[in-house]
């Protein structure tokens, strides 16, 4: 259906004709996110300031018009997209960090401020903003709150909810809510924590309190380097469960090791199966205890090499090379599709080996790059888009390999969100009776559907060949 | 039409069996909340049962209260119905454990102690070290919102638990979270059933993740260091978080709970604390942490809080060996119940507040205190919570009203929320113990409309009277 072509003069009139896109050619643009989705909306404005947003809310009401608000486009799962095209709200321009309060260790943002921006403001506080994805240097704190984001360092420091303590929403009817504050435990139902992760589906986000964590004395990066990805997979499994929590445990295998040194430079071996890169944070003398009990358990565990970083230059060429990779995989590949899956980390070594075969069955290339530390996969399918019987192949592929995650008792994302991508997965991992409460609470915020439409629940009643077969001795059949 | 009320009785005794339905008077009187009494409770042994009996107490409009250990029904508003005490003590098991992936589902009526006895055998624990720990449930503990002295390190339950079970107030038994460490999928319901006294539903299932006990129990050590002046303690408390350090726990006593803590307690309160705790000079504010890790990392947190307390001049020092660590720790978990064992009317508030603030926020508390002539006493978290107990000699509930409502203001000069987290059921009649609703509670209402449409669970107990 196309949009009310007075919207948009109505549009213009409220934000100025600077801060509304409606042509095609600037459109495109915003049709994508970071992930293999695409849904171009009909128009995309930037409001500066909160009255703003409600003002275009309010406008979207009038005219029955849908909205998705939008941070840098970089997600993977299709969140900021706008499905049932209508309205996208750039929320680039709310970009000022209003408030630092070291004493208190707090920061309020409006939520267009990049992620790494914060910790970069703090860090002559000795400060900084813990939640660390791979996008950081471009996604905002907004897209964050919205999709819970993650990282590496989620693994020692929890996810995006852990370090949230406030927000201001605009409802989608145009109503301004504070929920939260900077003070702990505020009375009443945790709405924060509701809000947080609901895919920008309840609410609209217009300034956000953030924890603000001191930086740790000392620092120890990693590098074990493998022959087998089995003993890589191993070595997770054996750290975990020597109640060793480090700072980041984040495995590369060959291909994608391979991916990133071209593009990186820093030092990943070649010719080696699979690498971990493990980062150790802490008070001096915990990293180097850390330090030794962690090789141990590589070298255990058949490590052929563990190196460590030997300065801060190569260190960050490290993570340089870990933050880049997806970039780095397309300059091999036209076209990745990669998936989000969790398991408990003590089935590492069987799904691993259960990607492997799947995806030879498929013929399909597949990297894997992932948050080892945590069981969060990212298994990295490459193909080519424009080859629509090899894109049918990978989903049947992925779809294979996230029934598998869940029949370990695992879930379908662990930081990229479900959006449009796998919300006909949903259902795999909750029951009608879960997603119809679920939806209740969606419908109580976003009683018209206008706030980002089409995400998060099933659209279809089932999810055809999908079956979900509990492995022997695994949670899920308890 | 529905049946009548008793057939409703009737029926839910059925589906629990005549030997797990109470309708005896004096059977009941452990269920009782500020004086209110349910006409009957079940223990059902099965989420299925729990759905079942929510389905009828909602085609009859009855008012269902969930119990665990029911250490802390008193907390919260006095309900406004009260008909059916689900007890939810049967469901105890352990469902599934993985210690090597560090994590954990239970049913929601086992008991924290036992839990962590098990969790023990492969050295690891649960932080949920709320107060009364040894008879409290995990439901219970999630649903009371409680925090404990872990929280500097550990969070609260909001950091650990990972999804929950329940049965919503249509009588569905659904869930939200998941069983592994980091999963977005779907809406984190879980989080609102933390510190909602059951409003929202019966929980049945919590997943955690666990943590490893090596280098914490027993072997962690404590560090007890005391001061003429609370100046002395906040400014200790800032070093230290301004400093590498990490403790486990970071507190700091008023004189009055420092005299508390250095007497021995009895037995029948807390088996493990009946020797004197000699740490705590009279008349002094106290700061205690503790620390947990390798050897190295104990020492130089041992070396450095001792060098930061002397540069901010502490009076008195202590560095607690693991042997005696236990009984300050044991003390800062009890010190609610301590408190009110020392005062039948101990009046004890919560307010979450900017660390920034404690100086101001404590000072105007005691100053409210004196002026009503009610003596008083004071524990900080140092992460954020000032929890203020007011200790009438005797009732005068008036007076006793009036110095709750002055802290209510004081704290929101502040910055802070107070609620009042213990108070004699009178005081309840007086003062809205949530305090005064904020502008989410137009969300918060949505929600409890939606989670619970026909209103039976726990009414009247929380914010704004839901």
């Amino acid at each position: 259906m196309p949009i009310d072509s007075r919207i948009l003069g109505e549009l213009e009139k409220l934000l100025g004709r600077d801060n509304v896109l409606a042509r095609a050619d600037e459109l495109l643009l915003y049709e994508y996110d970071g992930s293999v989705e695409v849904a171009r909306p009909d128009v995309v404005v930037f409001p500066c300031t909160r009255e703003e947003v409600v003002g275009i809310v309010r406008l979207a009401n009038q005219f029955d018009t849908p909205m998705v608000a939008r941070g840098a486009g970089t997600g993977l799962s299709g969140g900021a997209l706008a499905r049932k095209g209508g309205i996208c709200i750039g929320f680039s321009r709310m970009n000022r960090i209003l408030e630092v309060d070291a004493a208190n260790q707090r920061a309020r943002v409006q939520p267009g401020v990049v992620n790494l921006d914060i910790s970069r403001e703090v860090e002559h506080l000795g400060l900084y903003f813990a939640p660390d994805p791979s996008s950081q240097k471009a996604c905002t704190i907004g897209g964050n709150v919205a999709e819970n984001a993650g990282g590496p360092h989620t693994l020692a420091y929890g996810v995006t909810s852990n370090h949230v303590l406030g927000l201001e929403l605009v409802l989608p009817d145009g109503e301004v809510v504070r929920v939260g504050g900077a003070t702990l435990d505020t009375p009443g139902y945790d709405l924060t924590g509701l809000l947080v992760g609901s895919e920008g589906t309840l609410a609209m986000v217009t300034e956000i309190t953030v924890r603000l964590l001191r930086r740790p004395e000392a620092v120890k990066t990693l590098l074990a380097i493998y022959n087998r990805v089995d003993d890589a997979t191993q070595t997770v499994v054996e750290i975990t469960g020597r109640g060793i929590t480090p700072a980041a445990c984040e495995m590369l295998d060959g291909w994608t090791l391979r991916a990133v040194e071209a593009y990186a430079h820093a030092g990943y071996p070649l010719d080696s199966a699979a690498v971990l890169l493990i980062e150790l944070e802490g008070l001096r003398e915990a990293v180097a205890a850390q330090a030794e009990e962690v090789t141990a358990a590589c070298r255990a565990c058949g490590a052929r090499e563990v190196r460590v970083a030997r300065d801060d230059r190569e260190r960050e060429l490290l993570w340089k090379g870990r933050k880049n990779a997806f970039g780095a995989v397309g300059r091999l590949s036209p076209s990745y599709y990669v998936q989000d899956g969790v398991i408990p980390r003590t089935k590492l070594p069987q799904t691993l080996r259960h990607i492997d075969e799947v995806c030879g069955r498929y013929g399909l290339q597949v990297g894997n790059i992932f948050h080892a530390g945590d069981g969060n996969l990212h298994p990295l399918i490459a193909f080519d888009i424009r080859d629509r019987e090899q894109f049918d192949r990978v989903v049947r592929a992925a779809n294979e390999i996230m029934a598998y995650c869940i029949s370990v008792g695992g879930s379908i994302t662990g930081e990229h969100g479900v959006g449009m991508e796998k919300n006909e997965l949903m259902p795999l991992l909750f029951t009608d009776a879960d997603l119809a409460v679920m939806r209740r609470i969606h419908d109580a915020f976003n009683p018209r559907g206008l706030l980002n439409p089409a995400k998060v629940f099933p659209t279809t009643k089932s999810c055809g060949e999908l079956r979900v077969l509990a492995q022997p001795g695994s949670a899920a059949n308890s | 039409m529905s049946a009548s009320p008793a057939t409703a009785l009737t029926r839910l005794e059925a589906i629990v069996g005549a030997e797990n339905a109470i309708t005896e008077a004096e059977a009941l009187a452990p269920y009782e909340i500020d004086g209110v009494r349910p006409r009957l409770a079940v223990r059902p042994r099965t989420a299925e049962e729990i759905a079942e009996v929510v389905r009828i107490a909602a085609a009859e409009r009855l008012a269902v209260i969930p119990t665990g250990g029911r250490t802390h029904l008193g907390i919260g508003g006095s309900p406004s119905r009260y008909d059916i005490a689900v007890d939810v003590g049967r469901l105890n098991r352990v469902l599934s454990y993985d210690p090597g992936d560090l994590t954990l589902s239970v049913e929601a009526g086992i008991g924290i102690a036992a839990l962590n006895e098990t969790l023990a055998r492969d050295d690891q624990f649960l932080p949920l070290f709320v107060p009364n720990m040894l008879q409290a449930s995990v439901g219970g503990a999630l649903a009371a919102g409680l925090d404990s002295p872990l929280r500097q390190y550990y969070g609260t339950a909001r950091d650990f638990l990972l999804g929950l079970e329940f049965v919503d107030g249509t009588g569905a038994h659904v869930k939200s979270g998941s069983r592994v460490v980091k999963s977005v999928a779907g809406y984190d319901l879980h989080k609102l059933h933390l510190g909602a006294l059951g409003t929202l539903g019966i929980l049945t299932r919590a997943n955690f993740r666990t943590f490893p006990s090596r280098g914490i129990f027993p072997d962690s050590r404590g560090f007890v260091a005391s001061f003429a002046r609370l100046d002395g303690a906040l400014a200790l408390r800032r070093r230290i978080l301004e400093s590498a350090l990490t403790p486990l726990t970071l507190e700091i006593l008023s004189p009055e709970i420092g005299e508390m803590f250095a007497a021995p307690v009895s037995a029948e309160l807390e088996p493990g604390l009946t020797s004197a705790a000699p740490w705590f000079p009279r008349g002094h504010w106290t700061l205690a942490a503790a620390t947990g890790g390798n050897s190295a990392v104990m020492e130089r947190h041992v070396r450095e809080f001792a060098r930061l307390a002397d540069e901010e001049k502490a009076s008195n020092v202590f560095t607690l060996e693991p042997a005696e660590r236990p009984h300050v720790w044991g003390r800062l978990r009890e010190a609610f119940g301590l408190l009110r064992a020392s005062c039948p009317a101990a009046t004890i508030l919560k307010i979450p507040a900017l660390p920034s603030e404690f100086g101001r926020v404590i000072a105007a508390l005691a100053e409210i205190a004196v002026r009503a002539g009610i003596p008083s006493a004071t524990l900080v978290r140092g992460a954020g919570i000032v929890y203020f107990a007011l200790l009438p000699g005797a009732l005068d509930i008036e007076r006793l009203a009036t110095a709750v409502a002055e802290a209510f203001r004081a704290a929101a000069n502040c910055g802070g929320h107070a609620t009042l987290l213990w108070c004699p059921t009178e005081l309840k009649r007086r003062i809205p113990v949530w305090g005064e609703p904020r502008e989410d509670f137009v969300l918060m209402k949505k929600v409890k409309a939606t989670l619970d449409p026909p209103g039976i669970f726990s009414p009247g107990r929380f914010v704004g009277g839901l």
